[in-house]
This record gives structure tokens, sequence and C-alpha cells, in this order.
């Protein structure tokens, strides 16, 4: 360190997406402390995630900014891809809060620490996507995480809901460990915690010792983000007994940091030798077993949490190209990650369309229920109905979600440009037995109901966040590209 | 933009703006009324398609396609997806009749809504199924076809699932189930191929050029999987006796018509043109699969004892026949196998038609309780005898010309195996006979059986309306095949010239 300075210049330009989501939190804070209103409190936190999102794009749209360097390693990258990240993690805040009115207004649910919380929670995915180092990476994500385990806890009441605390409060926990374990031992092995550092030396030394077990650890931590077969348990678990709300910002804001983050050390740290096997191998459990087990589902949110659990085999396959050496030349490597992006992008979009139309079917408090109480909900509810179906085929990537079925034609076409001919046939085949439970669902919306339970309107922040995410879908569905252009960046 | 771009765009967009327009239109009957003209316009638009120049009039030889009117826009650079669109000898044929289906279809839901939902929703449906059969039949670009394709699906999975027969849910589910796996197994061969080449553009891609071996005989074999699907091609048919069986009469029309026709279109079009040395390699196989589903086919609808499910089986023996056509990779084939496409389209179409007529009036499709209805209902009776003869490939009627000439193209490819096709397929030919005799000796003739008697001897306007330009057609490419023919010989020896 003898001839660096160690005075740094921050570059607080590109540090204001994160400056933005932090104040959120603190505003909510101190709204709810002054205000004590539960309206007030609510639309600071959606100011903030709007102010987070327009920060971000106006960020990301002059270019990659840099700060926290020490020489050419920096702890905060600041690219388009990461304006995405935090973009999408703003808007996904602003969709929860939306489904959360209802909740908030009338229930026992503190409002001042639910979005406070919630805004914490957005902080830490803003600042996952633009980590350059394995702390900053490690910190962001706990953010993101921590607060979620009293979010999930919130129904008061509920043994469901706080076995669903103590299981994901647990599990994470380990998983937190396993990553730090794995984030440790590369540090002992090459001094280096910068992840572009990190690929370098791993890259230039071959065979380091441990790097295959510390290889193993950070990506099964990860593993349990993203809710990857065998890490996967927790999920559908945490998912039902969570409020609905938070378990619609479990499956999409989570699982969306668990992909942004493997994504990181695995296409700038570790070597692909080492995790391309693991994670062709982890893809095809992880859509393997979902799809399968989702058949069995009886339980709405349940068959949508195997359903998510799925759709993350999906977004790994494009990295089990790696596996071979033709998945490993420049090219075939920058399709795959813009590819993995992509598809967690439009999932999300999807995830949250189904999760919105959920809550605005159920009564207000109540948890998703069984797919017998759905029956025929579309019918009476058309308009609901159809942005359901539209999420529903979206993720059994069919038209009319045309926004589902670029995403499949994405993960293919990455997987083919990677040489894995046989990962895209497993792709397609778990295509075909994952539209089974989603025809299941949706002839269910739309069969004959013999018991109608007259429909109540659902309330208008749930509606405003259906109809602006359902939007949004349509116009991915037909302007793919937008997407498209920005993962790759 | 010129006005063949024009027409291109229009028969997408009409029925397309029509299907959202049907919806929001808030009186039911005000509604299909609104469907049924927008298809008519469809159907204008498509016929347009052929007026204009059709020449060469580049310089060195003409390229394998050559579309009349084209249309080229990017749509997402990042999955080398075009907007591209053109119409041809073989596509046009295919979308008049698409369009004539859908407009009789329509005008058929104005007189008739099936029980299960409202007529309004299904008009719908047929529209956005029209759009994604269209757009199959006149895309270019390999993952543009793809994406029409797969647009099929779910639509035709609610009109069976929502206005069919009692075991509807089923039939409608195995439907969607087989034919995702067939599309899925398109996309994947779509881009085996754009991977490779780097453009997924059919107009370049046609002849193979730039592929290797390896990659033509994987991207055909998929391919060819994913239409065998679709057209169903023996033994992957097993999803569609139900589905027609179960589905709404316009419903089957539309499936018979021309649903199966984007498997056999897309095998001549995408698969053989793109990769034309697998097509080479694995001809002897698909020809011999092609007969046995004439065979099979042939033998199943013998024993066969339900109405509709008599007729759905014997789309299995004819579609055996196009695929034989194609198998033989001649030009005499490729022509058989178009035009039989077409002749299939019309007379199933009329049958599924009639059939569901017999159906509404009796309450069964039971061959043991229909007999004698040419006591009670002649003017039905000699419908579909007309049908019937003419499915059973008649001289003088549609059927004729693709059953012979494929038979014809299988001798001509010479050697042992495709004589003995050749042989087979004409004893296939004969069972088609056979049980198509069987079926009118069963239904029309002896004494009215309970159910029988109780028909009314007269056709409603909209029935009449509704079948007479299939009857008409039906005789109109039997007497003058160059119909079909006249247009579909450029592009089929632009084609036969590339396979190597």
């Amino acid at each position: 360190m003898g001839g660096m300075s160690l005075v740094q210049s921050v570059d607080n330009v590109a540090l204001l997406p994160a400056y933005l989501a932090a104040g959120t939190a603190v505003l909510v804070l101190l709204a709810d402390l002054l205000l004590a209103r539960a309206g007030a409190t609510v639309a600071v936190a959606a100011a903030g995630a709007i102010a987070t999102v327009a920060g971000a794009a106006a960020v990301g749209a002059v270019g990659t900014r840099r700060t926290f360097c020490v020489g050419g390693d920096c702890s905060w990258v600041f690219d388009a891809r990461a304006a995405l990240v935090a973009a999408v993690f703003g808007l996904l805040t602003l969709g929860v809060l939306g489904l959360s009115g209802p909740l908030l207004g009338t229930g026992p649910t503190p409002v001042g620490e639910y979005c406070f919380l919630l805004a914490c929670s957005m902080t830490g995915g803003v600042v996952l996507g633009a980590a350059g180092d394995l702390i900053t990476l490690i910190v962001a994500l706990e953010t993101l995480t921590l607060p979620l385990y009293v979010l999930v806890g919130l129904r008061r009441g509920s043994l469901a809901s706080a076995e669903a605390a103590v299981t994901f409060f647990v599990v994470s926990v380990v998983a937190t460990t396993l990553t730090l374990l794995g984030a440790a031992l590369l540090y002992a092995v090459t001094g280096a915690l910068h992840l572009d550092r990190l690929g370098a030396l791993l890259g230039a030394a071959g065979d380091l010792p441990l790097t295959t077990a510390a290889v193993a650890l950070v990506v099964a931590g990860l593993g349990f983000k993203v809710a990857a077969v065998p890490f996967h348990a927790w999920a559908p678990a945490t998912y039902d007994g969570a409020p609905l709300p938070v378990a619609a910002y479990l499956s999409t804001a989570s699982k969306l940091g668990g992909v942004v983050a493997l994504l990181a050390v695995v296409q700038r740290a570790l070597p692909a030798e080492v995790t391309g096997p693991v994670l062709a191998g982890l893809a095809v459990l992880t859509m393997t077993v979902g799809n399968l087990v989702a058949l069995r589902q009886r339980r709405t949110v349940r068959l949508l949490a195997w359903s998510s659990v799925a759709q993350a085999g999906y977004i790994l396959a494009p990295l089990g190209a790696l596996a071979l050496a033709t998945g490993r030349t420049a090219d075939a490597r920058a399709t795959a990650y813009a590819a993995v992006v992509a598809y967690a992008v439009f999932f999300v979009a999807l995830e949250l369309v189904a999760f919105a139309a959920l809550v605005a079917l159920r009564p207000v408090g109540t948890d998703g229920g069984t797919l017998d109480d759905l029956r025929g909900a579309a019918r009476r509810q058309p308009w609901i109905g159809a942005a359901f179906v539209l999420a529903l085929t979206g993720l059994a990537g069919l038209p009319p979600g045309l926004a589902g079925l670029f995403a499949k034609v994405i993960v293919v076409r990455s997987v083919l440009d990677g040489g894995a001919g046989w990962l895209a046939l497993v792709v397609a085949v778990n295509a075909v037995v994952g539209l089974a439970y989603y025809l299941r669902l949706t002839a269910v919306l739309y069969a004959d109901a013999a018991h109608a339970v007259p429909a109540g309107r659902p309330a208008w922040p749930v509606s405003a966040a259906l109809a602006v995410a359902t939007a949004v879908t349509v116009v991915l569905g037909f302007a793919p590209q937008l997407v498209l252009a920005l993962a790759a960046g | 933009m010129s006005f063949g771009e024009f027409l291109l765009v229009a028969v997408l967009a009409l029925p397309a703006v029509g299907a959202v327009l049907v919806a929001a239109t808030p009186r039911d009957r005000a509604a299909r009324l609104v469907g049924t003209a927008v298809a008519g316009l469809t159907l204008v638009a498509a016929v347009l398609l052929a007026v204009g120049d059709r020449g060469w009039v580049g310089y060195g030889p003409a390229p394998a396609v050559l579309p009349w009117h084209r249309l080229d826009l990017p749509w997402v650079p990042g999955l080398d997806l075009r907007f591209h669109l053109g119409v041809d000898g073989l596509s046009w044929p295919l979308v008049v009749l698409t369009a004539l289906l859908t407009v009789l279809c329509c005008g058929y839901t104005v007189w008739r809504v099936p029980a299960g939902g409202s007529g309004r929703a299904l008009v719908a449906l047929l529209l956005v199924v029209e759009v994604g059969i269209l757009g199959t039949f006149l895309a270019l670009d390999l993952v543009l076809f793809f994406v029409f394709f797969e647009v099929v699906l779910l639509p035709m999975y609610a009109i069976i699932a929502g206005w069919g027969g009692d075991g509807r849910r089923r039939a409608a589910r195995r439907f969607a189930l087989y034919t995702l796996l067939g599309s899925v197994l398109l996309l994947v061969g779509v881009f085996v191929v754009v991977a490779d080449a780097g453009t997924a553009d059919v107009v370049a891609l046609t002849g193979g050029t730039g592929l290797s071996r390896g990659t033509q005989l994987a991207a055909f074999t998929l391919l060819a999987l994913a239409f065998a699907v679709k057209s169903p091609l023996w033994p992957l048919h097993s999803w569609l006796p139900d589905a027609h069986t179960q589905a709404p009469t316009v419903g089957s029309v539309i499936l018979a018509g021309v649903l199966l026709k984007m498997g056999t279109y897309g095998l001549v079009r995408m698969a053989v043109g793109v990769a034309p040395e697998g097509a080479r390699w694995a001809a002897p196989v698909l020809g011999v699969l092609a007969v046995a589903a004439i065979i099979v086919g042939s033998l199943v609808c013998l024993a066969q004892d339900d109405l509709k499910r008599l007729i759905a089986y014997s789309s299995v023996g004819h579609m055996g026949f196009v695929l034989l056509g194609v198998a033989t990779l001649t030009a005499t084939g490729i022509q058989a196998a178009l035009i039989g496409n077409i002749a299939h389209g019309v007379i199933t179409g009329l049958l599924f038609f009639l059939a569901g007529a017999i159906k509404d009036r009796t309450g069964t499709g039971s061959l043991a309780e229909l007999s004698g209805l040419r006591e009670t209902a002649p003017r039905l009776a000699g419908l579909l005898g007309f049908a019937a003869v003419a499915s059973l490939g008649l001289p003088g009627l549609a059927g004729f010309w693709g059953e012979a000439f494929a038979v014809v193209a299988a001798v001509q490819r010479g050697g042992g195996l495709w004589t003995t096709l050749a042989v087979l397929a004409a004893i296939g030919g004969a069972l088609t006979a056979a049980y198509f005799l069987r079926l009118l000796r069963q239904v029309t003739h002896g004494r009215p059986t309970p159910a029988v008697a109780r028909v009314a001897p007269g056709l409603a306007g909209a029935e009449l309306a509704a079948w007479t330009p299939l009857v008409l057609l039906a005789l109109a490419v039997g007497l003058v095949p160059a119909l079909v023919l006249g247009y579909a010989t450029a592009p089929v020896d632009a084609l036969t010239a590339v396979l190597p």
C-alpha cells in the first residue's frame, strides 16, 4: 500500500442510485415518526422507489462509472446492467408496495416498519448490481435478505407465517455462512477480493489448492438464494407462509438478487471450467424437480413457488453451457451472461403480474388458498383473469405471453450458441412438463363455479400495480430488444 | 410501402385487430357479425396477394425462394428475428384456404354457437388462430415462423376446452402438450440452424448453403419431428383423434382444414428447404412412416364406429399421402403434396361440417345409431356422399390428384423400397375407398333409426352458405388442378433444383 494514496476520490454521481434507495429508507422512518399517518409513509416509500428508478436510469445513461478503486480494481461499477438491475429492484419495490396497500390499510401490520424494511431490501438490491468485490456483494445480498426475515413473519397470529420466517432465517444464515466461508478460502488462496482481480489470478494460476472447494461453497451458498435444487426446500414453505405481497417480493426481487450475485461471481471471478459443470447439473436438476413437483401442488402459492424453482433452472441453463469448451468462447460467454439477465428480467415481470393477479383475486389479508378457491375467478373478473392468464402463459413460454416466449427463445438460443444441444433439449422437454400445470391453473380460472363467491373489487393500489405490471409485460413482449440491449451491456 | 407489402400486413393485421374489436363489441350477435366481416376482408386481401408481377427480373439464376411480395423489417436484432413476410406459389393457396375456412367458420358461428361459452369469444379466438396460421404460412424468417407456430397453440386449446364435447378437457390438454412438444423441438431445430448459419433468413438459407452436413442432419431430424407431431405422422398422431372428435364443429374444421397443414408446409419450406442433405438422408424413414400412416389410418377407420372419429382418423391416412409425396423429394411428389394439402383441407373441412350437422340433428355420432339418412334428409345424405367420394379420391374430384401423384412420384423414384412403398400406398388408397363406402352404406342407406327418423329434411341457409364454397372448390380443384399447381410449379422447381 506504500505508494498508493489512501485518500480516495469518491464519485458521488455513480453512487446516486444507492443514496436514493438508502435515503428512501431513512425518510420512511422519519415520515412514520413525524407524520404517523399510514398514507404518508407509503407515499414516501413509493416516491423514493420512483426516484431510485429515475436515478438509476439517469446515471446508467451516461455510461459506465466506477468508484472506490484500488489501482484498476473497483468495488463499485455502475454500468448499463447495474442500472437495469437497480431499476428493476425499484420497480419491484413499487409494485409490491401497491400490492401491500390493502394489507397496510386495514390489518394490524405496522406500516412504518413494513415500508422501512422494504426500502432497506431495495437498497441491498441496488448496491448488489454494482458490487465489484466479494465483501460488497455479500453485504449487499444480506441487506437485501435480512429485512425479509421480518417481513415473512408479519402475518400476526399465523403459525404458518412464523414457521416460514424461522425456516427462511435458518436456511439463509446457513447459506450466508457457506458463501462467506468460500469467500474466505478464495481470499486465503489468492489474497484478492475484487471480482475481476480474482478472475485474473484464478485464471492465470491454473490449479490452486482449495479453489474447487471454495468455488463449490460460494456457488452452493448463492444457490440457496435462487432456490436452486437441492438448496430449494425452504422456498415453497416460506412463500406459502408469508403474506402474499411479501411472497411476491421473495419470488421476484429476492430471486433476482441471488441471480445477480451468482452471475457476478461466475462471470468475473470464478473459473468457468469449474463452475460450468456444477451449474449445468444445478440447472437440469432445478428445472426438472421444480416442474415435476409443481404438477402435484394443490395450493396456489405452492404451485407458483415450485414453478419459480423450475424457472430458476431456466435462468441457470445458459451458464450450464460454460461446461463445454465451445461454450467458453468470448462470444458464447457474452451471449450466456446476457441471456441470464434477460431471462431473469422477463421472469420477474411475469411473476409479479401473476402474484398481483392472485392478490387481486383473493380477499384482503388471506393467504393464496387452494386452486379450488380460484375456480371460475376469471369469469367473474375477466380483466384480472386475463392478466393472470397472460402471466401464466408467459411463464409457460407461450403466446399470448410473448415476453415469456422470447425469454424461452433467449435461453435456448444462448445454450445452442454454446454448443450444448443436450441442455437445449432438456429445457425444451421441461417447457412441455411446465405447460401441464400452468394449463391446470388456467383451466381452473375459467371453470364453471358451482359455489360462486361474490367478487369484491380489489383496492386501487392493487389494481394500479397489476395494470402497470401487465402493461410493462405486454410492452416487453413486443419489444424484447429493450431488455436484451441493456442485459448485454 | 408498395401494394404487395400493404396486403401482407393487412392479411395479418385485419384478423388481429378484428379479434380485439370482436372482444370489445358488447352485443354477442353483433360481435359475431363484426368477426365474420373482418374475416371476409382478410379473405379479399389474401386473394389479392396473387395480383401483380411475379417474374424473376434480376440477374443470374433465380434464387430458391422467390416471393411475389415481401416485407422485411427488423424486430429483435438480439435474437436474429426479423419481421420478414413473403408469399409465393407454395404458400398462397394455403393462405387463401385458411382465410376461406375462417370466414366460413365465423359465418357458421353467427348462425349457431356451440354450447360452452359465448359466441363472441369463440369468434375472437378463431381470428387469433387465423393470425397464427397465416403468419406461419407467410413467414420467411425461421424465428418468426416459430413465433407464429406457437401463436396457434393456446387459442386452439381454448376452443377445444371451452366449446368441445364431453371429453374436451382431456382432449384439449393432450392436444396442447403434444403440439407444444413439437414446437419446442422446432425451437431447438431453428436455433441449431441459426447458431451455425448466423442468419434466420429463409430466402438465404434455402438450399442448405453454408450449413455443414452434421448441422443439416441434426436440424432436419428436429424439424421433421416437430412437423411430424403437427401433421401428424404416425406414430406421433395420437393427439389428433381425440382433439378432432371433441372439438366443436368449427374447431374441427380449422384443425383438419388448415392447422395440420402448418406441419406439411413447414416440412417442405423449412425442413427440406433449409436442410436438404438431411432430407435426402432421412427420406426413406419418412417414406416408410408415411406409408405406415396410410395403412394404419385406413385399418383403424375400417373398425371405427364413431362418425367424427372416423373422419379424424381418415386425416392420418390422407396426411400420410401428403408426407409420402414430400418424402420422394421429386417435383412431382412435392406438387402432389401441395395439392393433397389443399384437397384435404377443402374436403375434410366439408366432412367435419357435415358430421357436425348430423350430430347436431340426431344427437349422436355413433354409426350404429345412424342409418337411413337418405330417407329423412336426402340433401344432407347427398352432400355426405359427395364429400366421402371426393375424400376417397375419385378422379375428377379434388382428392384424386394428391393421392394418385404421390404414388406416381414414389414409382418414379424407382428402386425396391420406393416401388414397395408405392404399392402399399395404393393398397391404402383402396382401403380408403372401402371405409368411406362402408360409412356411406351405414349412414345413408338402410332403414332410419329412431335418431335419424326425427331429422327434418331441410338445410339452413347458413349451412348452405358455409358448405357451397367447399363443394364448388372440391369440384374445381378436381377438374382444373392447375388452379393450385399453376402457382406451385415455379417454386417447386426452384426448390427441387437446389436439392443435392
